[in-house]
């Protein structure tokens, strides 16, 4: 079902799309959540059954084996995994942050060599970028391309990298030019199963989103041909990166409004089933205003997201309202899943109940896609 | 910008209007208005005459026969002199649609067309010292006796209170009936013998504005003068009304907030500290990144419900959302803003001390903040 009284052009064939997925996510993965959260990995298997229903990079055009769909079919997608729970695997990063690097800065021979696997789910992608010393602060990073003849020969080291144990393709920022700052930064296409001195680290224990494997990468003269070049030309990389930022952020606050949603039902469900002092949870008025709170929240943000998405398929979308939807509906979804927590009582400390583990999974997304600090500080610069 | 398809020319061209109207006949008089407690009733005149009391009653009756964007324009121009008090919204877009949405034809023409003129200025009477949002709990009677009506009974925290003269007044025709023996009727306060206005009441805020307990000691009421000339049915015209005053509560909440943010970010890249601008400190752009996502949010919300309004959608929860959302915000907002005027937001020769004791009042008005998430709560 569409959200109700969406101003977006949903059609039929959304709407049935976002029936398929969401029997996906709850018939497929949702039972398995559990179980890839101890494994701290989603299995292959799921991406490739993924790739069977048509959900890996929709966008991607048909002539690289994708639908050609719209952005509308990628935030359907979205929503539906953070409202199911099931978020193991990380497919819009796949779909909306990895993909489109190669489907808009890629080379043609990039584009088919990589494309149609990702498509499939025969390739999962990851993006390196964060390094022990450089977070939000990109152009700090000290991973170092140097050429070499017809090669590229990289040492470095990077970490909290997402789908950094199942990725077999890395879009990986380094410094072609170290004097050059900003300019000086350059993406790489590299396959991990292909190259020597690519090593990956420990897997990293998290505080939530336990399914996800998050790794430390290392390159120790990993050497790579110069066609792993994304573009085919150098120190492009800020500013591709830069570019991909807005997109990042509307997922990451599309992601926190699903969870948003699947909090509220919960608990709307828990009160209305939990008795104490003799009436149900729901029939105190701290509850229903709490709950009230929260689906306004919920309500508001829904209505901004929709207008930013607009804008933002008609090109219009800018960084500092994007910051603002990034910061308010991530801060949003933590209160909001912390308020939920607390109706449920000791059982919301339990991890068998969805709640805590959203808990657990929801202080992230204050860090993720750019600090919340640098969300403020792109809103300030604007005003 | 406005961002709606049912905003249009015309509109921009009643701003310009309303922008001279307040920059001519409300700006230079706002601090002598708010020593005296009130606006004269002169203002209303005038404005009538050019145009901005009834805006959206319709032609036939005298009035501009617009929409609820003229409404939000008012409010806007208002909000921009840092005139929260001026109650033009609440003589033409709360009380004049009880006349036209309830009225009988012959209550229509008399005062309708008089209420755009300005040469009424109504008020509306429904809480008492015991019972505000608790609108059942009223104890105003009306009697029936003979020919007409008689009012018993007193009202606090009436606005427009000192110079109305024509009050909408509810009160219990049926004592036993609860909700359904509640009646609206429209009082002529010139030729109301026993109506006694009480003091000017002394408020945190909004002190242009008068706010007054008024007194009714067997005041005679024809019977012509019962709205819609039924009994019982003041409860459900009341509440029937709400949604709308709430989503013009929140139109003063979000243009507040973003008055305030503009003159927050003027004063801050002026005002040095330490060697420096204000508004390069690192607290001094985060705490306005975040009220600007408030306003951000609250701007975006209000556009779409006032399109849901003029659409027929907007529903009591929605009015409770918007009003309860945008009127917390504006506190917070006020408060930061504030707070970034150091010593100076403390004085009352600055806009951001008025906005920030007009806002108190959002979270209270128009049914308190509680009892919009009580409504939400109830659709859980």
């Amino acid at each position: 079902m569409a959200p109700a009284r969406s101003t977006l052009a949903f059609t039929d064939e959304h709407a049935l799309l976002r029936d398929n997925a969401r029997r996906f996510f709850e018939a497929e993965c949702a039972p398995h959540q559990h179980a890839w959260e101890e494994a701290g990995i989603a299995p292959r298997g799921i991406w490739k059954r993924a790739g069977e229903l048509g959900f890996l990079c929709p966008r991607i055009g048909e002539e690289y084996g994708g639908l050609g769909a719209d952005f509308l079919v990628s935030v359907i997608l979205a929503e539906e995994q953070a409202r199911s729970g099931a978020i193991a695997p990380m497919f819009s990063l796949h779909n909306d942050v990895v993909a489109p690097y190669i489907a808009r800065y890629g080379t043609e021979t990039q584009k088919r060599a990589f494309l149609p696997p990702m498509i499939s789910g025969a390739m999962i992608g990851a993006v390196a970028m964060t390094e022990p010393s450089g977070g939000s602060d990109l152009k700090a990073m000290r991973t170092h391309a140097r050429r070499d003849g017809t090669d590229y020969v990289i040492n470095g080291q990077k970490t909290f990298i997402s789908n950094g144990f199942c990725a077999n393709l890395v879009v990986l920022a380094a410094k072609t030019d170290r004097d050059s700052g900003a300019k000086g930064i350059s993406l790489f296409l590299v396959e991990p199963d292909k190259h020597t001195g690519f090593r990956r680290g420990r897997m990293l224990e998290k505080l939530g989103q336990k399914g996800s494997d998050t790794a430390e990468l290392f390159f120790d003269d990993m050497r790579v041909p110069e066609s792993a070049l994304l573009g085919g030309a150098e120190g492009h990389g800020f500013g591709q990166l830069m570019d991909r930022l807005v997109e990042e952020r509307l997922f990451a606050a599309i992601a926190a409004i699903g969870t948003i949603d699947r909090a509220i039902s919960l608990t709307v469900q828990y009160v209305k089933d939990r008795r104490a002092f003799g009436q149900r949870v729901l029939d105190f008025q701290n509850t229903r205003f709490k709950l009230a709170e929260a689906k306004t929240e919920a309500t508001i943000l829904r209505v901004f997201l929709e207008r930013c998405i607009g804008e933002f398929m008609a090109g219009e979308l800018d960084a500092s309202t994007t910051a603002a939807l990034k910061y308010w509906a991530t801060e949003q979804q933590c209160a909001i899943v912390d308020d939920c927590l607390q109706l449920h009582g000791g059982y919301g400390y339990i991890l068998d109940y969805p709640i805590a583990r959203m808990w657990t999974d929801s202080r992230i997304t204050k860090i993720y896609g750019g600090a919340n600090e640098i969300m403020k500080d792109i809103i300030g610069r604007t005003l | 910008m406005i961002r709606s398809r049912h905003y249009t020319p015309a509109h921009e061209a009643f701003r310009t209007t309303v922008r001279k109207f307040m920059e001519r006949e409300c700006a230079p008089h706002r601090t002598a208005w708010q020593k005296a407690g009130k606006m004269p009733r002169e203002l209303w005149r005038k404005a009538g005459e050019a145009g901005l009391l009834c805006t959206k009653v319709s032609p036939e009756f005298g009035g501009g026969g617009g929409d609820i964007y003229h409404c939000l324009i008012i409010i806007e121009e208002q909000t921009r002199i840092c005139l929260n008090e001026l109650t033009f919204y609440l003589h033409s877009d709360i009380i004049a649609p009880y006349i036209e949405l309830y009225g009988t034809e012959d209550q229509k023409q008399r005062y309708l067309p008089r209420m755009a003129s300005g040469e009424f200025v109504a008020a509306i009477a429904m809480t008492e010292p015991s019972a505000g949002s608790d609108l059942k709990a009223i104890r105003t009677s009306a009697r029936a006796d003979g020919n007409g009506y008689v009012l018993n009974g007193q009202k606090v925290f009436i606005s427009n209170g000192q110079i109305a003269n024509l009050i909408c007044v509810a009160a219990k025709t049926d004592g036993a009936a609860g909700a359904k023996g509640i009646s609206l009727f429209l009082v002529e306060t010139d030729k109301a013998d026993g109506f006694v206005r009480g003091k000017n009441l002394r408020k945190i805020g909004c002190k242009a504005q008068d706010s007054s307990e008024l007194f009714f000691d067997d005041v005679r009421v024809p019977p012509e003068n019962l709205l819609g000339g039924v009994e019982g049915r003041g409860f459900a015209q009341l509440m029937n009304r709400l949604p709308e005053e709430r989503l013009i509560m929140a139109m003063s909440a979000v243009a507040n907030m973003e008055e305030a943010l503009k003159e927050t970010i003027a004063y801050v890249s002026s005002r040095e500290a330490f060697g420096q601008k204000l508004r390069d400190f690192q607290n001094t752009r985060f705490k306005l990144a975040e009220c600007k996502t408030k306003a951000l949010l609250g701007r975006a919300f209000l556009e779409h419900s006032m399109d849901a309004f003029l659409e027929g959608s907007f529903d009591v929860t929605d009015g409770a959302m918007i009003k309860w959302w945008t009127t917390q915000r504006q506190n917070e907002v006020a408060d930061e803003c504030l707070q970034l005027h150091g010593g100076y937001g403390y004085m009352m020769e600055y806009d951001i001390a008025r906005r920030y004791a007009d806002s108190r009042l959002g979270r209270i008005a128009g049914g308190t903040n509680e009892i919009m998430k009580d409504l939400i709560g109830r659709t859980l």
